[in-house]
């Protein structure tokens, strides 16, 4: 019996640890442990202010969102590309024309790459520039009124992705078509013809250093191919920017598969300095072209929309040493360029290395002429010569680069959802740490600028999934906050973001906090409509149109009783905020306007239209909580039938002026 | 000693038995885990259908190349339910007989169908990981995406486990145990023999013994 016993036993011990061992064989995960302290890291207490500014773009709002760091708490969403009900930007008519373009008034656009403006490689806090992807734009805004001031429009362009980056003083701001298309000029071929007649552009546009007023001053004619990301060299590299461009397969149908057949896309080099000569040597051309150029003036707060009718274009096939071919792997996304700008980083994101250039490298290269042909007249620098070296096993889906103070690299690998630390030097992998989920881009504070605020690094993540309460099947995208100052890095904070950032800038809150401006100084307000005093409040009929010249202030409206008005007038409501302090803006809406409210800031101007549809009395009201008598901010307006004499009347309390 | 112990034939009938529901659940199960899928992917084999999270598996798996996983695509699922019905009759009949060729005839048929399935679904991993559209997005040389046999295999960003699911179970214990009775019927059987041959001999030597006494 024993013997019996014993076999059994040991065969189906024998079973049962084959399954033991082989099912207990798993890959371990890499996991972040929160650190101890995370905590008291991130925790920015009551009345005390974050210490860093975090700009991050809306994406498919169109806007862009501002963040205290370390907290990770939203303090603003400014209007830039997408109408705002909110305060009336792209409702009011001061600011509608900010969203005139040359196909008309458009309402929305995707925002993917903020810019802060820069003096001698360093955020300098007075401008923020970031473009529009789908209607080719960059705006500006001005950093001390947390305002949308200037859009200029791009010709010849479409999806305006690489876009913008900025020189090393703000010299110029670039951006490049992401998808070719024919050249404004002779636009309709059939789409099979892309090889032949669907073309590049790289737009540079100009800024004033004092004004930050731009200005389109050329665009470079290239070779159709997508142009995805760029970034200006710097430093040793300065005077020259840095392309990342895919589908040199020059596909224009199902691209996913057309466009990741070749094993080795390109960077493309530029040299802008030298076509700023050729445009100097007259050697660009004029060529027809419909864009607009809206400014908003911060005296009046009125916006201005002017339509430009050419642009200087150099085509680089005739024009050598302006642009150059590096090979890289495959189908890359985003460039960066190291503090010291020696050194570039293409990712390919569908590759599993991230290749490092040598600008150095690449001067000699130029020099030797060492060239493997070219592609469309341009010449293709020799992989080999333009390379420092590769960094292997990087990740899966490597995409996007940033630096810190002390030589090392940060890239995001989206299909393994993870950061990357290397040293740009020995190309050696020092860490990694999981994202929760997918990270498309990641912010070092100044982390392109010559001297980066190497403390932390901040991943955009495209998948939420679980990572805070659910809220349907829409989800909010998700964002962490990790510190680097040590050799390994630790997750702090994870929060949920507006829109979608596909790139964020951070730079110190010191320069910024100390230029906000606080309100508007009446006496400075040049608004062709502004009322100073609330005497020269008044209601005026011109034709069908009425003008309303109205004053706010704590808590009345002057008038706020008008008579006078017909179904059908168009109606313009003038409102001055008479304020001179901190943080009391007004509101205004009409009932049954199908317009959006006003939001009007201290020392402000502001115009709403009205089209009254009906006769009766319509209220108005201050929307935004004011005061005390905040609700006694009121008033009436009698709008008469058409074709009625109801005389224009109008006043507060028992004056009545005419 | 052609017939089996009582307790055996109870112990096969009962095993037969439980193996008739691995019919109706997922027998073989393959689970997925990757970063950005933190509740996991799944995909269930049954013996007649593939359940799970399929379409997302196959939607995932078109960026390297891997062919879609389609139910028609598999002989395998005609075949497999008659396969384990024929397990449960054997195992019935054996119960049923109590004899002991049944048993070995049970048996054999168990291990044989363990085998069958073992490379047959080696094959068509091997085939699955290896056959790749040279056009897909993302190549990488040398690499096959096979899924595992048995057990986790780290493929890429996702880990892939292959475990029975509980139909398996339902099969692979009662198979487990219909050998061991065997192997207990077997040994109990040699040592009968070798109590009666032992007993013989003794019958004889005391024979011996009383004839020289005699």
């Amino acid at each position: 019996m024993k013997t019996k016993h014993f076999k059994l036993t040991l065969f189906l011990a024998t079973v049962l640890a084959a399954v033991g061992i082989l099912s207990s064989c798993k890959p371990k995960k890499v996991d972040s442990a929160l650190s101890g302290d995370a905590a008291s890291k991130v925790y920015v207490a009551p009345g005390k202010y974050d210490e860093l500014y975090l700009f991050a773009s809306g994406g498919f709002s169109g806007q862009v969102g501002i963040y205290g760091l370390p907290s990770g708490r939203l303090l603003k969403q400014i209007p830039v590309f997408s109408q705002n009900p909110e305060n009336g930007y792209g409702y009011s008519e001061e600011t509608k024309p900010m969203l005139m373009t040359s196909h008309g008034y458009i309402p929305w656009d995707d925002s993917h790459h903020p810019q802060l403006s820069r003096t001698n490689g360093q955020d300098d806090g007075r401008w923020l520039f970031i473009n529009a992807n789908n209607t080719p734009r960059i705006a500006r805004m001005d950093l001390t009124t947390f305002k949308t001031v200037e859009i200029i429009e791009l010709p010849n362009c479409a999806g305006n992705h690489a876009s913008p980056f900025i020189t090393p003083n703000t010299e110029y701001v670039v951006g490049a078509t992401r998808f070719s298309v024919p050249y404004d000029a002779s636009p309709d071929v059939p789409i099979s013809s892309y090889k032949e007649n669907f073309k590049g552009s790289i737009s540079f546009v100009k800024v004033d250093k004092e004004t930050g007023r731009m200005n389109l001053s050329f665009q470079l004619l290239v070779p159709g191919v997508d142009y995805d990301l760029s970034k200006a060299g710097k430093g040793v590299s300065d005077g020259w920017a840095f392309f990342t461009c895919y589908n040199s397969e020059e596909a224009h149908t199902f691209l996913e598969v057309n466009a990741s057949q070749r094993d080795k896309d390109f960077v493309l080099a530029i040299n802008w300095k030298k076509a700023e000569e050729y445009v100097k040597d007259g050697k660009g051309k004029k060529i027809p072209a419909k864009y607009v150029h809206n400014v908003y003036d911060e005296k009046s707060f009125t916006a201005t929309s002017e339509m430009m009718n050419e642009v200087t274009v150099l085509d680089v096939k005739d024009l050598p040493g302006i642009c150059y071919y590096i090979p890289c792997p495959k189908s890359p996304h985003g460039i960066a360029v190291d503090p010291t700008g020696e050194y570039i980083c293409a990712s390919g994101k569908l590759a599993a290395v991230v290749p490092v250039f040598s600008f150095s490298k690449i001067q000699k290269a130029i020099a030797d002429k060492a060239f493997d042909g070219d592609f469309e007249g341009i010449p293709v620098i020799k992989y080999e010569a333009a390379l420092d070296g590769e960094v292997n096993k990087i990740g899966l889906g490597p995409l996007h680069t940033e630096f810190d103070d002390k030589g090392n690299a940060y890239t995001s690998c989206f299909i393994s959802s993870e950061i990357v630390k290397w040293n740009v030097k020995t190309k050696q992998i020092l860490d990694r740490v999981p994202t929760y989920y997918s990270i498309g881009h990641l912010c070092v504070p100044m982390g392109d600028n010559i001297h980066p605020y190497g403390k932390y690094v901040i991943a955009l993540n495209k998948i939420t999934k679980d990572r805070y309460l659910p809220t349907g099947p829409e989800l909010c995208q998700s964002a962490q906050l990790y510190d680097i100052s040590g050799d390994k890095m630790q997750l702090l904070l994870d929060f949920p973001t507006i829109g979608e950032p596909h790139y964020a800038q951070a730079m110190p809150a010191d320069i910024i906090k100390k230029n906000s401006v606080k309100f508007f100084k009446i006496d400075s307000n040049t608004n062709k409509y502004v009322t100073k005093t609330e005497k020269e409040a008044r209601v005026v009929r011109q034709g069908n149109e009425v003008h309303v010249y109205m004053t706010c202030i704590r808590s009345h409206f002057v008038p706020d009783n008008i008579e006078g008005i017909k179904v059908g007038d168009n109606v313009y409501f003038h409102v001055t905020n008479l304020e001179q302090d901190w943080d009391v803006p007004h509101g205004f809406a009409v009932k049954g306007n199908d317009n959006s409210e006003l939001l009007v800031m201290p020392g402000e101007t502001q115009t709403l239209k009205w089209v009254p549809d009906r006769a009766g009395i319509s209220p108005f009201y201050c929307t935004d909580f004011c005061s005390a008598l905040h609700q006694e901010m009121q008033g009436y307006i009698r709008v008469s039938p058409v074709g009625s004499n109801t005389p224009i009347k109008f006043g507060t309390g028992d004056e009545e002026n005419k | 000693m052609k017939t089996l112990k009582i307790y055996s034939r109870i112990i096969v009938g009962v095993c037969a038995t439980a193996m008739v529901f691995s019919l109706f659940v997922s027998v073989w199960q393959i689970q997925l885990e990757a970063p950005q899928y933190p509740e996991g992917l799944k995909m269930e084999i049954w013996s007649h259908k593939i359940a799970g999270d399929i379409d997302k598996i196959n939607g995932l798996n078109h960026y390297i190349g891997m062919a879609q996983i389609k139910e028609q695509n598999f002989p395998e699922f005609k075949v497999m339910p008659w396969l384990i019905i024929a397990m449960v009759v054997l195992g019935l009949l054996t119960a049923a007989s109590g004899k002991r060729f049944m048993l070995w005839i049970n048996a054999s048929y168990l291990v044989f169908c363990g085998i069958w399935g073992v490379w047959d679904f080696w094959r068509w991993e091997y085939h699955y990981g290896h056959n790749l559209n040279p056009h897909a997005a993302i190549i990488i040389p040398g690499m096959a995406y096979d899924p595992p046999l048995f057990g986790w295999k780290q493929m890429l960003n996702f880990t892939a486990g292959s475990f029975p699911d509980i139909g398996g179970w339902l099969i692979i214990g009662p198979s487990i145990v219909i050998v061991g009775v065997l192997i207990f019927e077997q040994v109990r059987k040699h040592k009968n023999k070798e109590q009666k041959t032992q007993q013989r001999e003794t019958q004889l030597h005391h024979a011996k013994q009383s004839n020289a006494a005699a």
